[in-house]
């Protein structure tokens, strides 16, 4: 009998220490899923970044590379420049790339290096207890936005939409969100992530997968809660789908075809 | 064959002795006076097919250097002092996660901004681990073009041997001045040493982070990285003297300021005077041993920086170890600011120690 759906091998099958209902688990799953279906579980390193994801040398069944916080795409940046054919994973959180890490994944983004961006938006920090990160939403409350984030007169500013703003650098060549929020948009997250490591290990450029997941835990939230809150109050400011996509339109032009005759 | 003698920039002899070293990614950012360095790696790294990046910061260019190294690639970033400054946090990690890199600190003058003339001011930071946490990693001080170029290729063997980072201590007189250079020979990259430990050659998933939530695990790596400290001390551990037998007071200086205080040794020789001169090569590990020896055999000492005073701790606290411990006599002479000592004013110090 055939085995259609099972454990990724990618995976270690152990259980995670994140928290019932965070989104990081299933984020992982589908990583070691798409590792495993390009068969490339053996030239794969994950740069595991400073926050709650930081363990993936528990969880992921291959290499890793533990860098400072925010520096994870210049990590990346040497990992990948030094293994060209290895598939090169940049794992962030929302603090780690949109505050600290800004300068170093503008420029990566920007040189068009050829790893992949995995974007794990929860609009808050989750190792650090709740404090208001760079996609937090207006009126959002946080450890350190006890009132909700307030741009005007606490002057907090303002959520920021990492892919649109990726999106202006010629660097780029595809730039998706997804969410992990129900299963309609897992399978269809899965899918931008399969594009993006293909994209990849054809050397084509930068690509980021956006994620948009759920941290009941800091958002004061039973696990059911946090999805549908996600679903109302995420999905209308950082809407769903590729925000930028060169790839189809570069494989669908004539000298394109000819050459990968 | 040894090659012809080359007149060359220090720091563009650095940058081919890291070449020639094996070194196949450079990671910099621009900053006065090592630029002839970052332009050198970029024409003659990507001749090469070899990595290089100008970063969009010293902090970006060390966690490239970081990531290179992760995966077992010999690396090296340049700057100089202000940018020194912004590696520690990478320099910390590297340590962490006992990685070896070669990293080139052109150094200036300070603090802040400072000038961009020579300096020695960045001593405490480069020898006693300038970033967060316990950790030491090696410093080598070239005083020539010469020696900056041989300091430099045998970095990489020795960051690779000890699985740590090791700096170039220059300054921005080493890097701006030309002397003549003989040029070591070119690795053989299929020579170079095997790195089990590093990501990317399959066979089994390899972790490289300096990451430990358990206090007891995180000590006992701790402890094991300092009894490789301590063999390091046994084993790398480099000086240079001259005329300390004869001598009635020793300098000693590093770098820049060793050159100007052998000039005095040889002004105080056709005087009639008997001076020495005491150079440490590897500032960590610092020649301690050596100069508790002398210390006890009763020399006297005198330390010249172009600082107001960081190597001469290391000095006064060499000579507290010795059989004379009480007794030695330690001053220091510094000049800062990128204000570079002459042999005359250094001899005039020695002459008012002596009494002569």
């Amino acid at each position: 009998m055939e085995l259609t759906y099972g454990h990724p091998k990618s995976l270690k099958p152990i259980q995670t220490k994140y928290c019932p209902g965070c989104g990081h688990g299933v984020i992982h799953r589908l990583v070691c899923e798409v590792i495993d279906e390009l068969g490339v579980q053996e030239r794969s390193v994950i740069m595991n970044p400073v926050g709650c994801s930081i363990w993936a040398d528990l969880y992921f069944d291959f290499d890793s590379v533990q860098v400072p916080h925010g520096r994870t795409p210049a990590g990346a940046t040497g990992v990948k420049r030094c293994l060209p054919d290895h598939l090169v994973v940049c794992y962030q959180g929302d603090g780690d790339l949109a505050a600290i890490g800004t300068a170093e994944i503008i420029h990566a983004a920007n040189r068009g290096e050829h790893f992949t961006g995995i974007f794990v938006n929860n609009a808050i920090y989750g190792m650090t207890g709740g404090q208001m990160a760079p996609t937090t939403l207006i009126g959002q409350k946080a450890t350190t936005a006890p009132y909700g984030r307030d741009p005007g007169e606490a002057g907090m500013g303002y959520p920021i939409r990492v892919c649109e703003l990726l999106a202006t650098l010629e660097g780029t060549r595809y730039l998706a969100r997804g969410a992990v929020n129900t299963a309609a948009n897992t399978r269809k997250t899965k899918q931008y992530i399969k594009k993006a490591f293909e994209m990849q290990l054809r050397g084509e450029g930068f690509g980021l997968v956006e994620i948009l997941s759920p941290c009941p835990t800091n958002w004061a939230m039973k696990p059911g809660e946090a999805v549908e809150w996600l679903e109302e109050n995420m999905i209308s400011f950082y809407k769903l789908g590729e925000v930028k996509n060169t790839i189809d339109a570069a494989s669908a032009s004539p000298a394109t075809k000819e050459a990968t005759r | 064959m040894a090659e012809e003698k080359k007149l060359m920039k220090g720091n563009e002899a650095i940058g081919e002795a890291a070449i020639r070293a094996g070194c196949r990614a450079y990671f910099g950012y621009p900053i006065t006076p090592q630029n002839e360095l970052t332009a050198y790696m970029a024409k003659n790294m990507l001749d090469k097919k070899r990595v290089f990046i100008q970063a969009e910061s010293e902090v970006a260019a060390i966690n490239m250097v970081y990531g290179a190294a992760a995966t077992g690639t010999r690396t090296m970033t340049s700057s100089s002092s202000p940018g020194m400054s912004l590696k520690q946090e990478g320099i910390s990690y590297l340590c962490g996660a006992d990685l070896p890199a070669v990293l080139v600190n052109v150094a200036r003058s300070g603090p802040g901004l400072g000038g961009i003339s020579p300096g020695q001011g960045d001593y405490f930071q480069a020898t006693r681990g300038g970033g967060h946490g316990d950790y030491y990693h090696m410093v080598f001080a070239p005083k020539s073009v010469q020696e900056a170029a041989d300091l430099t290729y045998e970095a990489f063997d020795l960051a690779d041997k000890w699985r740590m980072p090791a700096m170039i201590l220059a300054d921005g007189l080493i890097g701006q001045m030309m002397e003549g250079v003989v040029l070591p020979e070119e690795r053989d990259l299929a020579s170079l040493p095997e790195k089990p430990w590093a990501a990317g050659q399959g066979g089994g998933p390899r972790h490289v982070s300096s990451c430990i939530l358990v206090p007891e695990e995180l000590e006992a790596a701790v402890r094991v990285r300092f009894a490789r400290y301590e063999e390091v001390r046994k084993a790398e551990t480099r000086f240079e003297e001259v005329n300390i037998e004869k001598a009635e007071l020793v300098f000693v200086a590093y770098g820049t300021s060793s050159r100007v205080a052998l000039g005095a040794v040889e002004l105080a020789k056709k005087a009639g005077m008997e001076l020495g001169l005491f150079r440490p090569i590897s500032l960590w590990p610092f020649p301690s041993a050596r100069l508790a020896e002398l210390a006890a055999k009763g020399k006297r000492f005198l330390a010249v920086e172009m600082s107001m005073g960081q190597m001469v701790e290391d000095v006064r606290l060499s000579v507290a170890s010795s059989a004379g411990a009480g007794k030695a006599d330690v001053q220091f002479y510094g000049r800062c600011g990128g204000v570079i000592p002459s042999e005359e004013e250094v001899l005039a110090e020695a002459r008012r120690i002596l009494g002569k």
